[in-house]
């Protein structure tokens, strides 16, 4: 089978480049810990509101861990728990969410935080408010006939 | 005696068969347009639905009928098309076996349609279970799978009956290709069969009250992204095979044409997982394997690129053309069947930038559900696709029905060709750029309770209205040229392009050897998602319910 000359040089410099390519973000991912969310944490979606965390959706201040607050959220159609809630500028923020019905998607918009919630699954990502002002907090995963409607606010403050 | 087979028409009976599929997929176009247009209308917060019906009854509408059935039934008239051409008339059998696939796919089609118009499967094409629809929903989906399996068979009883009377030869270039793209979507429709029937028909019908989730959504993307590429491969058919003829150039190299589908084969399926990055249960290290996978497709579509620019500049280059891009003037750029598949091939050059954008694992949470994917496929599919079986559509229905595409539909079919550009730089472009702001997809117009970042996005959102608009007087014109070519056009002899290799050389057998590349392609799927599935039913969740929320 016979190969133009220039063809095995585009060949090889695409290849090349898709390896240092897939390098990057493998070293992003594996080395300096920027995985997309993959909780593996299960829970009864149909006893949500009586486990912890997330019977007391809220930011919470933490002791001891990699993260200043935990930022926990009850989603259901079609409606986030909590609906309004104030973080201090700069703090590390591990956010998890759960559903206790079908799937949404937990987009804080502006920002990096979007995630997957499936009915029988956690999901959580460690982000810094790095910004103040008001962010959207919105479903981006098809849930229903009200979905457009599904919000939360987070308002980042200076302390 | 292989100059004599390519005058050849295709038969009138093979034909028929074909204008059959064809009238169903522009029947989904003009359905789908319309549906799609009265979305970017209602988003852009100007407009409300008349009657009771709902935004994500129409978004299903579009997604069902562009994404399966303009799709499917255009690619199986067309590979039966270009089978019947080049590997010659079907058997009385063979046919028969067409047209029960035909009307199976046909009944579904209208099944579905109905509990959709109904209300009562307003869950979108991607089924997102939890939310239930009605049981006849699932059942009509399936029926439009079942009858592409046997319009499926066809191309395969076909190529066997080839090779069987040319014994090592290898078969004709073209029905290669449907062949390869035939085996990808019957391995890849596997996945849609088993959450269809083992998970939501029964969950829908009541004999069990829950489903596994996850498991649902793995198997609906182990079919979803390979989707894709079935959509894809029948625009490289056109590119690799039919543009040469058209523009009175020779395929670059055969070998590399068969070895690149080959490629797509093994790596258009093990990939789904891409489409998952962002859900919990599933590890990063098994995301990261198939991110990997998924990028290997890279190597084939290089590969193609280049063929294809060297096609074109082989040719000019023949026709006397000097320096570096003087060979680009000599393409010809008054013929729809050339230029319109060609704004397709420059789509595909942003869009698939935005597709390794979307692939590359973390990135993903930065446009994940944002309505750029919904810019980026309307590049793919809308475009690059969509516009190469427009340019195809110009030549075949007439090849079909025994007519011609005249100088003046030829005008107007480029003019389509441009409009549909034009309309889908405002959308797609306008997507891309709300997407990056955060704008959700799959989504009615909201303004989020006065969010001054939910109104950064509505402008954008009158732009897709205005490119909607523009798209769906191309869809128009598109609809009036099918019906010329169809019923009206004048009688007369329209060429199917069939395009013959540079070089003489014979391709390797090896690419005809399918226990291997069904064996390497299974072993690959067997390798990506053996131990994702196995995670997902050893530490499965209580399943869920169903719900209807619409």
């Amino acid at each position: 089978m016979h190969v133009h000359k220039f063809e095995k040089i585009w060949l090889t410099f695409g290849v090349a480049m898709l390896l240092v390519f897939l390098t990057v973000i493998g070293v992003s991912a594996f080395y300096l810990g920027n995985k997309p969310p993959s909780c593996l944490a299960t829970i009864d979606p149909e006893k949500v509101d009586t486990q912890a965390p997330f019977n007391e959706p809220g930011l919470k201040k933490v002791e001891g861990k990699e993260w200043d607050y935990e930022l926990v959220y009850v989603a259901s159609a079609f409606a986030y728990q909590p609906g309004e809630v104030e973080v201090p500028f700069g703090a590390k923020v591990k956010v998890i969410a759960t559903t206790k019905d079908v799937i949404h998607g937990f987009q804080v918009a502006g920002t990096n935080i979007n995630m997957m919630l499936e009915p029988g699954y956690i999901s959580e990502h460690i982000a810094t408010f790095d910004k103040t002002g008001e962010y959207l907090v919105l479903c981006n995963e098809y849930c229903g006939v009200g979905h457009h409607m599904m919000m939360s606010k987070i308002k980042v403050v200076e302390q | 005696m292989l100059k004599d087979a390519l005058k050849i028409k295709v038969d009138r009976r093979d034909g028929k068969l074909a204008m059959a599929h064809f009238y169903v997929a522009f029947i989904a176009l003009a359905v789908g347009g319309l549906a799609g247009l009265l979305q970017t209308l209602v988003r852009s917060g100007k407009f409300e639905l008349p009657a009771g019906i709902g935004y994500y009854q129409i978004l299903t509408v579009h997604g069902v009928v562009l994404g399966l059935v303009l799709t499917t039934f255009f690619i199986m008239g067309f590979q039966i098309s270009v089978v019947s051409k080049t590997a010659g008339t079907l058997t009385n059998r063979q046919r028969l076996i067409g047209w029960i696939g035909f009307w199976v796919m046909t009944t579904g089609t209208v099944l579905a349609a109905i509990m959709i118009l109904l209300n009562e499967a307003s869950v979108l094409y991607t089924f997102y279970a939890p939310l239930q629809a009605h049981a006849l929903y699932y059942i009509g989906l399936t029926l439009v799978i079942v009858g592409s399996w046997l319009d499926g068979t066809v191309i395969i009883m076909k190529y066997i009956e080839w090779r069987k009377q040319n014994p090592g030869q290898a078969s004709p270039l073209i029905t290669f290709m449907a062949l390869v793209n035939t085996l990808m979507w019957i391995v890849a429709t596997i996945g849609v069969a088993a959450t269809v029937l083992l998970q939501l028909l029964p969950w829908s019908l009541g004999l069990v009250d829950t489903v596994n989730v996850a498991v649902s959504r793995t198997l609906f993307w182990y079919f979803g992204h390979p989707l894709v590429y079935f959509w894809l491969l029948p625009a490289y058919m056109a590119w690799y095979v039919i543009i040469p003829k058209i523009i009175g150039g020779k395929i670059f190299s055969d070998s590399l044409a068969r070895l690149s589908f080959i490629l797509f084969l093994l790596f258009s399926i093990p990939v789904g997982i891409h489409h998952q990055l962002l859900e919990p249960g599933i590890d990063p290290a098994w995301k990261f394997i198939q991110v990997i996978l998924t990028f290997l497709v890279v190597i084939p579509s290089l590969m193609t690129a280049f063929s294809l620019f060297a096609t074109f500049e082989n040719y000019g280059r023949s026709k006397g053309a000097k320096g570096l891009f003087g060979w680009l003037k000599k393409l010809p750029w008054g013929d729809a069947r050339f230029i319109v598949p060609f704004i397709g091939m420059l789509s595909f050059i942003p869009a698939g930038a935005g597709g390794i954008i979307n692939a590359s694992f973390q990135m993903n949470q930065v446009v994940h559900n944002t309505i750029w994917v919904t810019g980026h496929f309307h590049l793919t599919a809308a475009t690059a696709v969509v516009l190469t079986f427009f340019g195809i559509a110009y030549w075949l229905i007439p090849h079909l029905t025994g007519r011609v595409l005249t100088k003046k539909m030829n005008k107007l079919a480029i003019i389509q060709g441009v409009t549909w550009t034009i309309g889908m730089t405002f959308m797609s472009g306008a997507m891309h750029a709300a997407g990056l702001l955060g704008a959700p997809r799959r989504s009615s117009y909201s303004e989020y309770g006065g969010s001054a970042q939910a109104a950064e996005w509505i402008p954008y959102q009158i732009a897709q209205a205005v490119g909607g608009s523009i798209l769906f007087i191309a869809i128009i014109l598109m609809l009036y040229i099918f019906v010329n070519l169809a019923f009206f056009a004048p009688k007369g002899d329209q060429e199917f392009p069939i395009g013959e290799p540079l070089s003489n050389e014979k391709p390797p057998m090896v690419f005809e050897n399918w226990k291997l590349w069904i064996g390497i392609t299974i072993l690959l799927i067997l390798f990506a998602y053996t131990v994702p599935f196995i995670d997902l039913i050893q530490n499965a969740p209580p399943g869920s319910k169903g719900y209807k929320l619409w």
